[in-house]
């Protein structure tokens, strides 16, 4: 009852999924669209969350009012962050002191600029540390330090220890006035400290001035001769009268005029938490292994069009469903507290990438004739149950989860749930539709494909039948370079060529010092903005037309008194400023200041950029103060409190009294040009280093460039036309394989397209569609024989060939009853008698090919053996090459062969190249051919077998038991096995009986040696007997037939592979697991037997045992071809991929990708060299690694032409044909290899 | 086994030296072997500062200067730890003859890891109210990572027998005052530590059991042409 329940259930949900996988499929546009909306309007809520970051935060409040925060959080003060609850870390209070000395005279030497008013911090402290309010002193408030870190043992001397957290410039000198008088050399003394190189966070200088570097005015070039430096104070606890009264006794002591700090502001700054590289490992350790493992998955994805476009779909899905979660967990009034960053990868593990593989892998192997929304839904009801049983076990570990209780891990629980369903809704809805748009744009790709490439027509809308990847459309040029961009093809380069070339594809050498750039620049900004955002106000303050043309020149030199007010002095001006903001007065006063006279008296202006002076410093200061102590600021905040100008204004002679007997020794200050030069020498210096830097590097790459492109790399305008037959094709990079001449030699004799060809190593055969064999030297290239179709006849003794058609016509009926399995039968009398009756006949020619035939064999027309390099000319007949009259001559030497061959034969003295011919099929077309020995089997569309003598070109004998076509021969030992048309297998015996008186007879000479299996002389008489016929080997007619070791295997339309043993003709096994008609079978010595199939599929079978070893769904399309080596398949397809798989595992190593309309033949020509036939060339492989080592062009003008078959040689020799030529290509590289 | 290594080498001319490198046993044993010692070594550094950061763990503070911060023999020990389990793993698969039949594939061996280091995580940075919680939810969390992951009674077997030992070790070694922990509540220890143990040892032994596939393969492959 259960099981049933469940069965139900699952067709429910089985069905569901099949109509929800229909309508993803057939309205893709308006489900993306609605997908992304929705997660859009899910993210929203992120917007308001802070963005992640460890920059501070700020918070400020009143200082009147001011009371510390409680720790319970209150709801009434909503403005109020989160953090600013009980008391801070420390309250800052900052003494801000400017101090110059003024007037300034030309007697005061540069040193004179800081030493005396640093000189004056000592007193100024003093009064801090001494002063009282109602019993409370500095040292009750202010924050205790303990000792330094131990890793800080040389800022002991400087920063405070074991008291209050006080620090100013006079910690240098370890706040003793002796100690300063006493330093010879105040500059060394505070740039000692300093690091060296690039710092990012706070120094020690800026810690101790508490302003930054550039504004302290301590250097010998200032121009504004004004220092400034403040007094810090950390306070542990606020006492606002304390405060206050320090602040008055300060002003009162030491009055600042015109000042306007505001002073009824505290900021509160809440840092957030640093992480620190201990916390950084772990945390990049699982980013890592989150990255593995996408890897990992990703790479699962297979057989669709785009695997990258896949991928990106993948991830895209899982991310925005973790932020979709994050954003409904945010509009549901949860805040997430845990740290995002880290809980991150283990919340895209939990939801993983699994369902979305197991999608697509399911959609994919659905089968591809379907339509695509049939697919996808059938792949999605496929998978339906165990999606959602995978679902409902995570939801549950997660529920499981949440009943822990613990709130982290209830969080994180909540958001996994949320998350696992808003992935489940976005792979339904996204990844299906995804998928389902790449599934529809990978069968308009094999649609397009399919299209013959030579038909010519070009695709109505080419861009989006196009593959992406897909170059533009070859040049017009004779010779393009029959392979496809390198990104395309996957290869297995050299290891050292790979990275460079992944280097050179990517530019990933500039994309990162890009990158770099830019994140240096950007921490610079972001760490650091003192010093830039000070350079840049000086530039603009400098450059602004305010500072220049809105003041008059004249109201920089006048002098400002000490104590004077600035504001009369404005007042009495006519006042050009188009903004006069009161606070833009006095900086503008002061902007201006640097434009006038060398000598001119310091002036301490306040301006608003003074009262929160800390802002300038790097973001870091306070924290890396704190972190000295051992104190963290990290989660915690601040409080710093308004700070107290301090103005000192200190005469000549008060400076000249506290010089130092060395001051004077410095060199007299230099000339404002140059000392206005000095002070932006570090930015010109890093400036010419960054430039000498990458001039350096721009010329390192280019040479690197140079090194590894050596050729014309990324010059389109190369005209192609002029590259050379045996040009090699260079590769995107330039790269291109080693060179070794290899000039094909053309075979040409045949008026038509070559339909056959069969060799056995050193002949070669080959038959075009009139049915014209012709036999070739496989060494020379030399033809030797010729034999017309069977409709003309060779006689040898005028050494003529005739027109027998009329005589067919009438022989037919007669010849039928007469003759037997062997026309050397003893009724060959009755034979030869009609065939003198018919005897005058023979000289009647038709008029349709009377061109090629005539009396003499002039055979030099036919013969001309292009040798690629000369033209063909009329020398070459007159030559050595005239083959006309080698012909001849072997003709003449044979000439008398027939009489001395048939003395002991019966009476009737037949010759046999006059064989009866019993019926009308010389205009049936040679099917098949191969050749064993010096004998050449063909089978005709007619049925006929016929065993013709390679070089006399002799018909030996005929058969004609069958009427099917013969579709393929295969010849073994002596045997010939016949496939028709019909489904049957017919099995001949060639038996050859040797003449008596003539045993010693050596064989046909124009050859130098001996061909090897079976030898069959001219003189023997050749049977061909059938000694058994398989009517219904196949319900189909039979596609594929081989023949090695022993079996015969036949491959047919009916989807099954048949094995017979050769010696009985015995069905051994029908091998049954292919799903569409057998296309292709290999079988070699080795009993290794690979087929493949209409349906895309290769199966590897045991031949002993008749069981399938391995089965790989390897092209989309039929399998076109299969050679195996030792170690591996290799298979092409009508999806113009080659594929090299592993025999043994099955595994596919690595794919080919191919120009379109040229995958279909292959060869193998030693362990590791593949040769591939393309449009008009041959490609060579090396199997290892998948690199094309060489293209051979095998014509000038090979556009159209294809190479269809291809045939290796045993002397590392391929041939192929090349429309109505053949082509014979030697490979000498791998004779030596082989040697 | 030397007939393989005999076999393998005999026959150079069928592979590329990669492959016939992998199929040599012993050569095999040792590449794996090396492997899961760095991966040992290195789960147990990142862990350790894991722990270290939260002062879970305390070692003698001359030793804490570096980000290694903790002893130096602990890594070595992990990792050869870790190669111990990872081999004993296969083996014990095809001495019992039921091989691991669970998905095997790299990406659900990172998943493990990954979970793996979560627990990890939890366990250092997750405040729980009490240790007897914080060592229930570890041990479920331990037991799922086996069930998702492993799902074989030998695993679990191996695991807990060797979660126990290593404990005992860590008690040894705590008795011994070699290191301390800063609030152990199961004698010397924390008592999360076996969890992390049994998790431990079925992330590597899931890694070991990856890598025997390769050979596994080979060797399969070896024995069809045969």
């Amino acid at each position: 009852m259960n099981e049933i329940q469940e069965e139900r259930l699952r067709q429910n949900i089985s069905a569901a999924f099949y109509r929800h996988g229909l309508l993803c499929a057939s309205y893709p546009v308006p489900i993306i669209l609605f997908t992304s909306a929705s997660i859009l309007t899910c993210c929203y809520p992120l917007l308001k969350l802070p963005l992640p970051g460890t920059g501070p935060v700020e918070f400020t409040t009143g200082v009147r009012d001011y009371s510390t925060p409680s720790h319970e959080s209150q709801g009434d003060l909503s403005e109020r962050p989160d953090w600013y609850r009980g008391p801070p870390v420390a309250y800052i209070q900052q003494v801000l002191v400017k101090a110059a000395v003024s007037p300034w005279d030309n007697s005061l030497v540069p040193v004179d600029v800081f030493r005396s008013p640093l000189g004056r911090v000592f007193s100024v402290l003093e009064e801090i540390r001494n002063h009282v309010y109602t019993d409370r002193s500095l040292e009750a408030l202010c924050l205790q330090v303990t000792d330094l870190l131990p890793g800080l043992r040389r800022m002991q001397a400087v920063l405070p220890e074991h008291g209050c957290l006080l620090v100013s410039p006079g910690n240098y000198w370890q706040n003793r006035r002796d100690l300063f008088d006493a330093d010879p050399d105040l500059l060394k003394t505070v740039h000692q400290h300093e690091p060296k190189g690039l710092h990012t966070s706070a120094t020690l200088k800026d810690l101790l001035f508490g302003v930054p570097g550039k504004q302290t005015g301590v250097n010998l070039y200032s121009k504004k001769r004004v220092v400034t430096y403040t007094i810090t104070i950390a306070l542990s606890s606020y006492d606002a009268r304390f405060v206050a009264s320090l602040r008055a006794r300060l002003k009162q002591l030491h009055p600042s005029a015109n000042c306007t700090l505001r002073e009824d502001h505290m900021v509160h700054v809440h840092f957030k938490e640093e992480i620190g590289i201990a916390e950084l490992i772990p945390l990049v350790t699982t980013y890592i292994i989150l990255f593995a493992y996408i890897y990992f998955s990703t790479r699962k994805i297979d057989m669709v069009k785009s695997k990258w476009g896949l991928a990106l779909a993948a991830v895209v899905t899982v991310l925005s469903s973790l932020l979709m979660s994050v954003g409904l967990c945010t509009l549901f009034g949860l805040t997430p507290t845990l740290n995002g960053g880290e809980i991150f990868p283990y919340l895209v593990v939990v939801i993983g990438l699994e369902n979305v593989l197991v999608l697509t892998k399911s959609v994919v192997s659905t089968p591809v004739d379907l339509e695509v929304k049939l697919r996808i839904a059938q792949g999605l009801s496929n998978e339906s149950w165990s999606i959602m049983k995978n679902m409902a076990t995570e939801l549950c570990i997660i529920l499981i989860g949440y009943f822990t209780f613990v709130p982290a891990i209830q969080e994180f629980c909540l958001f996994a749930v949320v998350g696992l369903v808003s992935d489940f809704f976005l792979q339904m809805f996204f990844f299906t539709t995804v998928l389902s748009i790449d599934i529809r744009r990978m069968e308009l790709a094999d649609l397009n494909r399919r299209l013959p490439a030579e038909a010519g027509m070009p695709p109505p809308k080419p861009g989006p039948l196009r593959p992406r990847e897909t170059p533009p459309p070859p040049r017009p040029s004779p010779h393009t370079i029959t392979l496809q961009a390198p990104a395309f093809r996957n290869l297995r380069l050299p290891k050292r060529l790979r990275v460079v070339y992944f280097l050179a594809r990517t530019r990933l050498a500039q994309r990162i010092i890009m990158v770099g750039t830019v994140i240096w620049i950007g921490i610079l900004v972001y760490t650091d903005p003192a010093g830039l955002r000070t350079f840049l106000a000086a530039q603009v303050s400098e450059q602004s037309p305010l500072g220049e043309a809105g003041l008059p020149p004249h109201l920089g030199v006048a002098p400002v008194f000490p104590g004077g007010d600035p504001t009369s002095t404005l007042s009495g001006l006519p006042a050009p400023e188009p903004t006069p903001l009161p606070e833009n007065q006095s900086q503008g006063h002061r902007a201006a200041h640097p434009e006038v006279a060398p000598v001119s008296s310091p002036q301490i202006t306040w301006g608003p950029e003074d009262e929160e002076l800390w802002r300038r410093l790097s973001f870091r200061h306070w924290p890396s103060l704190f972190s000295y102590y051992n104190i963290t600021l990290a989660k915690r905040y601040i409080s710093i409190l308004p700070v107290i100008p301090v103005t000192l204004h200190l005469s000549p002679q008060e400076a000249i009294d506290t010089r130092h007997p060395q001051d004077t020794h410095h060199a007299p200050p230099p000339s404002i040009k140059t000392s206005d030069l000095q002070t932006d020498l570090t930015l010109y210096k890093v400036a010419a280093l960054g430039l000498f830097a990458g001039v350096v590097l721009v010329l390192l790459l280019f040479c690197l460039y140079r090194v590894l492109c050596p050729r014309n790399y990324g010059q389109n305008g190369v005209p192609h036309g002029r590259r050379r037959r045996g040009d090699l094709p260079c590769d995107e990079y330039g790269y291109s394989p080693p060179i070794s001449e290899i000039s094909p030699l053309l075979l040409r004799g045949h008026s038509m397209d070559i339909e056959c060809l069969a060799s056995d190593g050193m002949l070669l055969a080959s038959c075009c569609l009139v049915g014209h064999i012709r036999v070739w030297d496989a060494q020379t290239g030399d033809c030797l024989t010729v034999i017309p179709n069977n409709g003309l006849r060779r006689s040898s003794s005028s050494g003529c060939w005739e027109h027998r058609d009329g005589w067919d016509h009438i022989s037919a009926c007669e010849a039928e009853s007469l003759l037997g399995a062997d026309f050397r039968e003893p009724g060959g009398g009755a034979v030869g008698g009609q065939d003198v009756d018919i005897f005058p006949i023979r000289r009647r020619t038709t008029p349709a090919r009377p061109a090629l035939f005539g009396d003499q064999p002039d055979l030099t027309p036919l013969i001309d053996t292009n040798f690629g390099l000369s033209p063909p000319s009329q020398a070459l007949s007159s030559s050595g090459f005239d083959f006309g009259g080698l012909v001849e001559k072997a003709y003449q030497e044979h000439e008398p062969s027939p009489t001395l061959a048939f003395p002991p034969s019966p009476p009737p003295v037949l010759p046999p190249e006059l064989p009866p011919q019993n019926n009308g099929d010389w205009d049936s077309s040679v099917w098949a051919m191969e050749l064993r020995g010096n004998l050449i089997a063909t089978g005709r569309s007619s049925g006929k077998l016929e065993l013709w003598d390679a070089v006399e070109g002799s018909l030996r004998c005929s058969n004609e038991d069958g009427v099917s076509g013969i579709t393929a021969l295969a010849f073994l030992n002596n045997r010939i096995v016949a496939a028709r048309l019909n489904g049957s297998l017919d099995f001949f015996t060639v038996e050859i009986t040797k003449p008596l008186g003539l045993l010693q007879y050596r064989g046909p000479p124009g050859r130098g040696s001996l061909p090897p299996s079976p030898c069959y002389s001219s003189e023997d008489v050749i049977s061909c007997q059938l000694t058994r016929s398989v009517q219904c080997a196949h319900q189909k007619p039979i596609t594929v037939l081989k023949a090695a070791a022993g079996r015969v295997v036949t491959g047919s339309q009916d989807h099954t592979v048949r094995v017979y043993r050769l010696e009985d003709s015995c069905c051994l096994f029908t091998l049954q697991g292919h799903s569409g008609g057998i296309t292709a079978i290999y079988i070699d010595q080795t009993m290794v037997l690979a087929s493949g199939g209409q349906d895309g599929t290769i199966c590897v079978w045991d031949v002993l045992t008749g069981s399938r070893v391995s089965h790989v769904y390897g092209h989309r399309g039929d399998v076109t071809s299969l050679v195996c080596t030792t170690s591996c398949i290799i298979s092409s397809g009508l999806d113009d991929l080659i594929c090299i798989w592993d025999r043994s595992t099955g595994i596919k190593l690595y794919s080919i990708q191919q120009e379109v309309g040229c995958g279909a033949s292959l060869g193998v020509i030693s362990e590791s060299l593949l040769v591939t036939g393309g449009q008009g060339c041959v490609s060579f492989w090396d199997l290892n690694y998948g690199d094309l080592l060489q293209t051979v062009y095998l014509g000038q003008s090979s556009e159209g032409q294809s190479v269809r078959q291809l045939l290796v040689l045993d002397n590392a020799a391929i041939v192929c044909d090349f429309g109505s030529e053949l082509s014979l290509v030697y490979v000498p590289s791998v004779l030596e290899k082989l040697d | 086994m030397a007939e393989d290594s005999s076999l393998s080498g005999g026959a150079p001319m069928h592979r590329g030296p990669y492959i016939s490198m992998i199929t040599n046993r012993t050569m095999n044993l040792l590449i794996r072997a090396a492997m899961l010692f760095m991966v040992g070594v290195f789960l147990a550094l990142v862990l350790n500062l894991l722990q270290v950061q939260r002062n879970v763990t305390l070692f003698p503070p001359d030793v804490i200067s570096s980000i290694f911060s903790s002893a130096w023999w602990l890594p070595p020990c992990c990792g050869t730890a870790a190669a111990l389990i990872g081999l004993l793993y296969p083996c014990m698969d095809r001495r019992l003859g039921e091989p691991h039949k669970l998905k095997r594939e790299w990406s659900n061996v990172m998943r493990c890891v990954a979970v793996f280091v979560g627990i990890n995580h939890a366990s250092a940075k997750v405040d729980f109210v009490n240790n007897v919680q914080l060592s229930l939810t570890l041990a479920a969390l331990s037991v799922g990572l086996w069930w998702t992951f492993d799902r074989s009674r030998s695993g679990f077997g191996l695991g807990v027998i060797i979660a126990i030992l290593a404990t005992l070790a860590t008690q040894l070694l705590v008795y011994n005052g070699v290191f301390q922990y800063t609030s152990p509540d199961f004698l010397y220890i924390r008592s999360w530590l076996p969890c992390i143990f049994f998790a431990g040892v079925i992330t590597v032994g899931n890694i070991g059991r990856q890598l025997a596939l390769y050979e596994y393969k080979v060797s399969q492959e070896k024995t069809h042409q045969d």
